[in-house]
């Protein structure tokens, strides 16, 4: 089956009942979507499959054949970090980590449909997510400023070739 | 780093330091001071010829790497930013110029473990003693080279100059011309918090970008080359004994081991897909015991309680008796709590490779040495051949304590003769690992006409005996913690039973303040001499803006106040009850105070998460059981807090530079429930006495 992660094509041959979590980490090495629950309750394993936001351990291999599946490895620009990422580190939006990838992946994934949500919206697009170490106003502030800086840098993109 | 591992096999210190690359080399030896004994001293686990009694060391190599080593681990405290902060300031360098080995068996000297917030006030004055001998060295070495006075030499930027000379010499060129080991105790100087640089300011995790990009690896995520994955068989319920295991056709499933040892019955394959399916053909049949169940844990903990002996931590001074006797108002409660899972994010997990006799196991423990003992002892191997590693763990809040997954992990990579990683599921966790005690508590009081209290009579059963001493000033007080048995295995948890005692107190402060017609705030004042809980009190009161008679029916306002472990915390809760009865925690404030600050941004955020965490043991958080069983072990049963109950949080920090820091990991969870507690009667009259606090409300609100 193809499978493309992160631009990068795969041709890997597993079972198509087998969650997408289990087949990046464990065939494809990238480790940064994370096991939380395997129901799906959790966040810890999200992944953008076609820009939209998936819970990877509860989605099988079946269903995402030929889709664009984006992981946190795929967020930043090469040795750029994403705004997000850049947001999530100047807010202090973590203790131990273990959701980051899943929030900051969740939190692409809205900006890219909703580029100025209020606060209820990030709410509400994060309620899945859990953060068991309780930073959770932290990942709204990183998240506000994260879409705050991306419009930002968009004006001034636009003012510039204009 | 096998050659570091040579210092466990009866080096001397030179030898150690010629392991190392030669360089500067420092080793604290923590000797009779208690405090430093949990790390090295006597209570190391096995005979270790050097370096003895060592709690930690720094490294200078001639290249002019920085790296300190300790037994502590990072669980998500963000201690490894916190240590290099302390190792930083003493080097006059910044926090990310060095780096830090934790919590390796083979490369660090042993620990007790990370727990009871005890790395801020014991580890850290270590490595600073450490780092400001380093600094003295170099210094030393820098005069005597240059033949000048050392008192005209600066250092910083990792290196030693001499102004207006232009004679510069760099941290690793020095430690190359020491080439020797310096021995400090407990005695070595450190930095006074007023003249810090590095520490008392706000510096993002050391290791943040690894934790944005993906790239850092828990115990989960590493990998070995040729290794199977795990799946191990659960019993039905606790205390059920295998009679029959039918694995035969589990042994038929491609690649996969099936490992039986008595009631253990696992499966090792080449991907997890087939272990889980391996494990699922297993036909097992089991002889279960009856349990006890929730509805009757209550009045199980008061059967069971271990009365024939005083309970332990009890203290008494005059007569309850008398003080009941003097008082106008008398009060009499009982207050209970649930047990509550952890729920680390990151499960249970290890990755397990054996090496002839010789064991490495990759886990998240808060206690890598104790996780060492207890696979040496399982194997019946040397502890020196066993080597545990943490990385950096997914969060543990005292729930990592154990070395069960290491265990069962380590049984089927012998049998598979490969290295095996298991990771327990969710259900397992919730299951298999430890829970925070349940407890009942009893309170009686008195009180005088004009507000102060007479008498004090406090009684824990199971919960346990942290924060169990009340700050306010009574003359006639019994306070006793009492034993009992569990029926769910307990074990350690963030702050302990702090929380359920402060719960206790706090409301029952609450209740005889209104009794006897007083303002929380005004009552508490009252009886309160201890200038330091005084101070978060009064400080979280006004930036709430404590209200006197604010109160609405649907709106309610509760504090609390209290100190454990060196910590100090008052805390304000505003509440609101929707016209259905569900309750929103809308706004909180608490004000902390530890000591001197080390990281002002770290240790806010340390204070909102631990009452984020507490909210959800202060409100719906509760182990449901019966015979045995978890009946919620899933999270779409057991409720942790999510976005939409997190209220506002304003967290007020006292930063006293004239006290030594305490730890922030624990105690700043203790306010939060009885303060929310409180603003819930507040609003509707209703008083709660058990957490979790949201069943026992509408339980109490159906039948008014």
């Amino acid at each position: 089956m193809e499978l493309v992660v992160n631009g990068k094509r795969n041709t890997i041959s597993v079972d198509p009942e087998r969650p997408l979590l289990w087949v990046l980490r464990n065939e494809l090495d990238l480790t940064g979507p994370k096991y939380g629950c395997g129901e799906g309750e959790c966040g810890a394993c999200t992944v953008m499959i076609d820009g939209v936001a998936h819970r990877s351990c509860i989605t099988p291999m079946g269903g995402v054949a030929g889709k664009e599946i984006t992981t946190i490895e795929g967020i930043a620009d090469g040795e750029r970090l994403h705004p997000m990422q850049q947001a999530f580190i100047e807010c202090d939006a973590m203790q131990c980590g273990y959701c980051t990838a899943g929030m900051i992946v969740s939190s692409v994934a809205l900006l890219r449909k909703t580029p100025a949500p209020s606060e209820t919206a990030i709410k509400e697009a994060l309620a899945g997510n859990i953060c068991r170490c309780g930073t959770y106003n932290r990942i709204v502030a990183a998240v506000r400023r994260a879409s705050h800086n991306i419009t930002a840098s968009e004006r001034s993109e636009h003012h510039a070739s204009a | 780093m096998p050659q570091l591992e040579a210092v466990h096999r009866g080096l001397d210190r030179r030898a150690f330091l010629k392991s190392l690359g030669g360089g500067a080399l420092v080793l604290f030896v923590a000797g009779t001071d208690s405090d430093a004994q949990e790390s090295g001293g006597a209570h190391r686990g096995y005979r270790e010829q050097l370096p003895e009694d060592v709690a930690a060391w720094l490294h200078i190599a001639p290249n002019g790497s920085i790296i300190a080593f300790t037994g502590k681990v990072e669980v998500g405290q963000n201690i490894r930013s916190s240590l290099a902060q302390a190792v930083a300031d003493e080097l006059r360098c910044e926090a990310n110029a060095l780096r830090l080995v934790m919590g390796d068996t083979a490369r660090t000297p042993w620990d007790a473990g990370t727990f009871g917030s005890r790395t801020t006030p014991t580890m850290a004055p270590v490595l600073r003693k450490m780092a400001s001998t380093m600094r003295e060295v170099l210094i030393d070495t820098a005069a005597r080279g240059w033949n000048v006075d050392r008192n005209s030499l600066t250092i910083s930027n990792e290196c030693v100059f001499q102004k207006g000379s232009g004679k510069k010499a760099g941290f690793g060129e020095l430690a190359a011309r020491v080439d020797w080991v310096h021995t400090i105790g407990k005695d070595g100087l450190t930095t006074a918090p007023s003249d810090w640089h590095a520490a008392g300011i706000s510096t993002p995790k050391v290791n943040v970008r690894d934790i944005v990009t993906g790239e850092h690896r828990y115990s989960t995520d590493h990998k070995l080359p040729e290794m199977l994955y795990g799946a191990v068989l659960r019993a039905p319920s606790f205390a059920a004994k295998l009679t029959s295991a039918d694995t035969g056709q589990a042994a038929k499933m491609d690649g996969a081991t099936v490992v039986r040892e008595g009631d253990f019955v696992g499966v090792a394959a080449r991907d997890e897909h087939i272990a889980a399916k391996a494990l699922q053909s297993i036909q097992a049949k089991w002889d279960q015991q009856p349990q006890i169940s929730q509805s009757e844990l209550f009045s199980y903990i008061k059967q069971n309680t271990e009365s024939s002996r005083p309970g332990r931590g009890a203290r008494a001074t005059g007569s309850v008796e008398a003080g009941l006797r003097s008082a106008v108002k008398t009060l009499r409660n009982t207050y209970t709590v649930a047990y509550i899972a952890h729920t680390p994010l990151e499960p249970r997990a290890a990755v397990a490779e054996w090496n002839g006799n010789n064991l490495t196991v990759w886990t998240g423990t808060q206690r890598p040495f104790g996780v060492r003992t207890e696979l040496a002892g399982v194997f019946s191997i040397p502890e020196e051949n066993v080597r545990v590693i943490v990385p950096d763990t997914g969060s543990a809040y005292g729930g990592k304590h154990t070395g069960e997954c290491a265990v069962e992990a380590a049984r089927l990579a012998k049998h598979a003769g490969k290295p095996v990683k298991l990771i327990w599921t969710r259900e397992e966790e919730f299951t298999w690992a430890y829970f925070r005690p349940a407890g009942v508590i009893d309170v009686s009081s008195g009180v005088s006409s004009d507000g102060m209290l007479t008498a004090w009579e406090f009684h824990n059963y199971l919960s346990g005996p942290s924060g169990i001493d009340t700050p306010y000033e009574v003359a006639n007080r019994t306070i006793e913690f009492h034993e009992a048995k569990s029926p769910l295995r307990e074990g350690s948890y963030r702050g302990l039973a702090s929380t359920a005692n402060h719960f206790a107190r706090e409301s029952h402060m609450d209740e005889l303040a209104i009794t006897v017609g007083l303002d929380p705030l005004a009552f508490r004042l009252k009886n309160l001499k201890n200038d330091r809980v005084r101070a978060v009190l009064e400080a979280a009161a006004k930036r709430f803006g404590w209200p006197d008679n604010r109160r609405t029916s649907t709106t309610g306002y509760g504090l609390a106040c209290g100190t454990d472990k060196g910590g100090y915390v008052g805390c304000c809760a505003e509440v609101r009850i929707h016209p259905d009865r569900t309750v929103q925690v809308t706004r909180v404030v608490e004000a902390w105070e530890c000591g001197a600050v080390v990281n002002p941004e770290h240790l806010k955020n340390q204070v909102e998460g631990a009452i984020v965490m507490g909210l959800g043991g202060a409100l719906f958080e509760a182990i449901d059981f019966a015979n045995g069983r978890i009946l919620n072990a899933h999270l779409a049963k057991y409720r942790v807090p999510r976005f939409n109950d997190v209220p506002t949080i304003e967290v007020v920090l006292l930063d006293r530079k004239d006290l030594p820091s305490a730890g922030a990991g624990e105690i700043p969870i203790v306010g939060i429930a009885p303060a929310v507690g409180n603003a819930i009667f507040n609003a509707t009259g209703v008083r709660v006495r058990s957490m979790p606090i949201l069943p026992a409300f509408v339980a109490q609100v159906a039948s008014a």
